[in-house]
Order: C-alpha cells, then sequence, then structure tokens
C-alpha cells in the first residue's frame, strides 16, 4: 500500500520505513511556532513541568500579532511573558510589532518554512504552509510547550481526500473562492481528522498566494492539513528565501484516499459564506444586495501582495460608499511596503479605507474593526462564527478581496464584475446609485 | 467515576462561542471560565455545578486552536464533555491536559439537557440515570491513556526525559 504526500512526510519524521492512516507515532519537527495568545499558555506549562532548556534555540519562532501593538494592558502582559522566554532560552526568532507580521504570511516569506519541513504551530491556520509542500499542523499551548521542550511530538497518521483541482481561475475568482467552495462541498468537519491533499492540473493555476489561501483554510473543513505538491513555483518561491536544502516529497500512484473531490476552477463563481459556519456558502450572485457597514481586508487567509493588488485594482478611482468602514491590513511589513512601492496605499487613501499596521485584530474580534450589535461586515478572514468579529449579533460574510473591495464601493454585498472596467461602464454603481 | 448533570449543546460548537477572543487575553483558568459559554448560553456559568457533564453534538471545538476553550470548560466546573466527534485540536488539547472528554454519537442524540449522568472513565460506560439508558464509548488508545494517567502530556515527557 501506497503513502500519502502528508504520511510519507510523517513516516520520514518519525524514522519509519512507512505509516499507515491510524498508526500513533513519534516524529521530529523541524519547527516549533507560537503567537502572543498562546505562547504565554505554553509557557506557563514548560515551566510548571520542570523544563529548564528548549530543544533548539533556532527552530522555535514566536510571533506577536494578534493583539499587537498591546491593545490594552492585560495583552501587554502577555507579549511580556513572551518577550521574556525568548530572552531566557536565546530564542532569536522572536518577531515582535516593528518586525512581526501575521505568522502565517510571515513564515513563509522569511523562508523559515519550507518543502518537506515538518511544523506544529499553536495556532489553528498553521496549517498554511502546506502549500509551500510541508506538514504543518495547528496544536494548542501544550502541544507548543511539548515541542519546544522534546523537539518532538505524538501524531496520529491521518487518512487523506484528495481534492483534484482542473481548469484555471476566470475573473475575479481566487484561491479564497476554491477553499470556500470546497468547505461548502463537504461541511465543516468535512475532513475531520483526514489531510486534504490537492492535486490535478488546476494547481499550476493557482499562484503562491492563492496556495496559501487553500491551505490555510483547510482547518476550516476540520482538516488536520491541507497540503500541495511542490513545482517549479514552490521552488521559485522558497529560492533565495529558504536556507536549508528542500526535501520534495510525492504520494504513492497506489496512495490511498478515503474519497476523490474535484474541483473545475473555470466553473466557480465569487463565492462567500455567510454566518455563522464557513460551509454556509453562496456565489456572490445569489445573496448580493446585503446590507454592510464594515469591510476587513487582510488576515493570515489574505493579507498578502496578491490580495491587496486584487483589492486596489476594485478601489482605484473609486471610493468606499457612505456608512461602510473599510479596514486594509497589509499581512507582514514586507507586504506593507510593497503595496507602497506599488501605489496600492494611495490607492486605499484616496478611496476612503483605514489602512493598519500589520495584525490579527479584527479577525478574531481582537481589536482595530470590532462591531457592534447589529452590524455585518464582508472581510476576507477565515471565521465567520457567532462573535467572532465582536458583539454576539454582529454578522461576518467570508469573501475574497475583490467582492469585499467591490461590496465596500457598494455599501452592500457585491459582484465585482458588476463594477468591471471603466467607471463608466459601472452600471448601477456609478452616479452613486445604490444598489442595495 | 463521573456523575452530574447535563448542559446540551448542538453541532460545531466553536472555540469562539466556548471562550470568545475578547477574555483570551485573561489567561487564568478562574477568569476565563467566568465567560465561558456565554455567547450561546448566557446562564450557563451561573447555573452549571461542579461535577456537570457538557454534552455535544458532532465536531465540537472547532475553529482555533486556543487550549483556553478546554480550560475554561475545565475551570467552570465541567466534570467532562461527551459529543458525537471533537474537532481534532480541541481533542488533543483535552487529552494534553488531562480533562476527560468521551466520543459517543449515540450517547449525543439520546442524552437530554438536565438528565443526570454517570460516566465511568475507565471502561467508557455513559450511564443516563433519568432515562435509563446506557452507552459505550470507545476507550482511548494505551497511548493516549500513558499521557492521561501521567497527568498530562508535559508531565508524561518530564519523566521520561529524567528517566534518561
Amino acid at each position: 500500500m501506497g503513502m500519502t504526500m502528508t504520511q510519507k512526510i510523517l513516516a520520514d519524521h518519525a524514522g519509519l520505513p512507512s505509516v499507515r492512516a491510524g498508526d500513533l507515532i513519534e516524529a521530529k519537527l523541524d519547527l516549533v511556532l507560537g503567537n502572543d495568545v498562546t505562547t504565554p499558555v505554553a509557557v506557563g506549562v514548560f515551566d510548571k513541568a520542570g523544563f529548564t532548556r528548549v530543544f533548539d534555540p533556532e527552530k522555535i519562532v514566536i510571533v506577536l500579532d494578534h493583539y499587537t501593538p498591546c491593545k490594552d494592558i492585560k495583552s501587554a502582559e502577555l507579549c511580556a511573558t513572551a518577550r521574556d522566554f525568548a530572552k531566557r532560552y536565546h530564542i532569536s526568532h522572536l518577531y515582535d510589532t516593528g518586525a512581526a507580521g501575521i505568522e502565517h504570511a510571515l513564515l513563509p516569506e522569511q523562508g523559515l518554512v519550507g518543502p518537506g519541513d515538518l511544523v506544529i504551530g499553536a495556532d489553528s491556520h498553521t496549517c498554511t504552509y502546506g502549500a509551500l509542500g510541508a506538514f504543518s499542523t495547528g496544536v494548542g499551548s501544550t502541544d507548543m510547550a511539548a515541542g519546544m521542550a522534546a523537539g518532538e511530538n505524538w501524531f496520529k497518521v491521518p487518512a487523506a481526500i484528495r481534492v483534484e483541482l482542473t481548469g484555471t481561475l476566470p475573473p475575479y475568482v481566487s484561491g479564497k473562492d476554491v477553499v470556500l467552495h470546497l468547505i461548502g462541498q463537504i461541511g465543516v468537519d468535512g475532513a475531520l481528522y483526514q489531510s486534504l491533499e490537492f492535486t490535478g492540473p488546476g494547481v499550476a493555476a493557482l499562484g503562491m498566494d492563492d496556495r496559501f489561501t487553500v491551505a490555510n483554510m483547510a482547518i476550516e473543513a476540520g482538516a488536520k492539513n491541507g497540503i500541495f505538491p511542490v513545482d517549479e513555483q514552490t521552488l521559485a518561491y522558497v529560492k533565495d528565501r529558504f536556507p536549508r536544502p528542500v526535501k520534495v516529497y510525492e504520494a504513492d500512484a497506489d496512495a490511498e484516499y478515503t474519497r476523490t473531490v474535484e474541483i473545475d476552477l473555470s466553473a466557480l463563481r465569487p463565492t462567500v459564506s455567510l454566518p455563522h459556519l464557513p460551509s454556509n456558502t453562496k456565489t456572490v450572485d445569489q445573496v448580493k444586495g446585503l446590507p454592510i457597514q464594515q469591510v476587513v481586508i487582510g488576515s493570515c487567509t489574505n493579507g498578502r501582495i496578491s490580495d491587496l493588488r486584487a483589492a486596489a485594482a476594485i478601489l482605484k478611482g473609486r471610493h468606499v460608499a457612505p456608512g461602510v468602514r473599510c479596514i486594509v491590513i497589509p499581512a507582514t511589513q514586507a507586504v506593507w511596503l510593497q503595496a507602497l512601492e506599488e501605489g496600492l496605499m494611495q490607492t486605499f487613501i484616496e478611496a476612503g479605507c483605514a489602512v493598519s499596521t500589520p495584525t490579527c485584530g479584527p479577525c478574531l474580534g481582537g481589536h482595530m474593526g470590532v462591531m457592534s450589535a447589529g452590524e455585518r461586515a464582508v472581510a476576507t478572514t477565515n471565521r465567520n462564527f457567532v462573535g467572532r468579529m465582536g458583539h454576539v449579533r454582529s454578522e461576518v460574510i467570508l469573501a475574497n478581496p475583490a467582492v469585499a473591495a467591490a461590496s465596500a464601493v457598494a455599501g452592500c454585498l457585491a459582484d465585482p464584475a458588476e463594477l468591471d472596467g471603466a467607471v463608466e461602464d459601472a452600471g448601477p454603481y456609478k452616479e452613486g446609485l445604490n444598489p442595495c | 467515576m463521573l456523575n452530574g448533570t447535563v448542559f446540551k449543546f448542538g453541532d460545531n460548537v466553536d472555540t469562539d462561542v466556548i471562550i470568545p477572543a475578547r477574555y483570551l487575553n485573561a489567561p487564568s483558568p478562574e477568569e476565563l471560565a467566568q465567560h465561558c459559554m456565554e455567547d450561546i448560553d448566557s446562564s450557563f456559568v451561573r447555573r452549571v455545578q461542579p461535577g456537570d457533564i457538557m454534552v455535544g453534538g458532532w465536531n465540537f471545538g472547532c475553529g482555533s486552536s486556543r487550549e483556553h476553550a478546554p480550560i475554561a470548560i475545565q475551570a467552570s466546573g465541567v466534570s467532562c464533555v461527551i459529543a458525537a466527534s471533537f474537532a481534532r485540536i480541541f481533542y488533543r488539547n483535552a487529552i494534553n491536559i488531562g480533562f476527560p472528554i468521551l466520543e459517543s454519537p449515540e450517547a449525543s442524540e439520546r442524552i437530554a439537557a438536565g438528565d443526570r449522568v454517570r460516566v465511568d472513565l475507565n471502561t467508557g460506560l455513559i450511564t443516563d440515570e433519568t432515562s435509563g439508558e446506557t452507552f459505550q464509548a470507545a476507550a482511548p488508545p494505551a497511548f493516549i491513556g500513558k499521557i492521561i494517567e501521567s497527568g498530562g502530556l508535559l508531565p508524561y515527557l518530564k519523566a521520561r526525559q529524567d528517566a534518561k
């Protein structure tokens, strides 16, 4: 019986010739990640258990990104705990305000993770690095502490679902729509305990930023990880970033999958998830017109340069509708600077957007865009659970950056295709006519 | 042997409703417990008694990796969670902190809110004393049993490291 790509990475890191779905193994870790919310809890259990050294200070990364720049005294205390731990154990990869970005955009960008790696992170969206052909999965704080102490952890080898991609992406359709469509199809526990292995000729049609978005939301289908094959685009991305040798794993031809899901990229439409589950998907044309008060463009899901370009292309020469707050959050300092150099920042400011320093902030209702009762946002983030972005009676609609930007301009959930071309061709959107 | 009154919730109970992110900057278990489940049941914290049992549906604990979620439930006084299935990070987190969870689709479906339920963690036997029904939850793999016996993952690893 052959192995899936995920199983091969796990077997290698466990020092085993082969593994099967369901096996409990102990595997060596290439990287352990934590943030300002999860690291302090990990520090507590690490200290309480009596550990006095970390396995390798170079293989631990701490990113202060959730409530930073610190929103209140409690958040500042959490960051202080994390900084103190990093200092105590000589952890050089501490990313503090000014260097920090949203962790899952930052780590690939900084070359801290690459193909073939086994990574655990005390943040559920750690699955993002599957875009690079790594096995990476979200864990809790005790697992982070265990990883820091021992350099290894226990895993149950997952079975896998194969997601076969064909075709190419139509205009205004991105990785976000691919993954929302998938979650809508299989459900929020459709891949529970399993890997999502993306394959097929359609993979080549997805740029790296799209792949990061898709792998990022694997957890929203309950998956342990999402993973892409390594191709020329992957190798080009890690070249000059990733200092360690690249290890390319491929699924065996006779690898076993519990099911295959086929997605024809060419047939996808801009897709949104209505409150309060990511699986509650509709195509935007089915539900356009819902009034909104806020738009958030950013997060570990959609805060990369391609996302900002897609949003800016819509916002260029247009203005955010009255009564809507549009918050743009580049995911890292490098993305921020590139957006500035490309003129995207000017576009955002002229359109009436608020542009923030990198932070997870509003995605989890932390800060920088928390909503009141009765408000609704279109956000490029990853979760739309009850109370996710603020008040328990506020609502989040998940969407891609083009849909979010079009909605900001329209003042309601809107289809970017209807804003297409020159402003004068914008149909009902011109002359301030309100299509909502 | 655990024994308590059941608080029942539906499918896909996510970690944002178990403990909203607005409280994550207060990581003491006692503070977290004060806000446990408040966005879907504002009276839960007031009504829950030590030893009570939480019953959920499919995919309990989905969403973020916050270990604050099982910590908050544990600190609220709940003695164990029974669900049809658990999201995997929540499942790991509960094991790693030594908080008992049991997977049983039948128990999840049949047990009603307010029932008195008895749980034998050694055998996985769940008894609904109100209805008289019994359910058998799967026993955890031996390796996981060792972690729970040690009082959690870190004590388990520390003991192993010290033995080397």
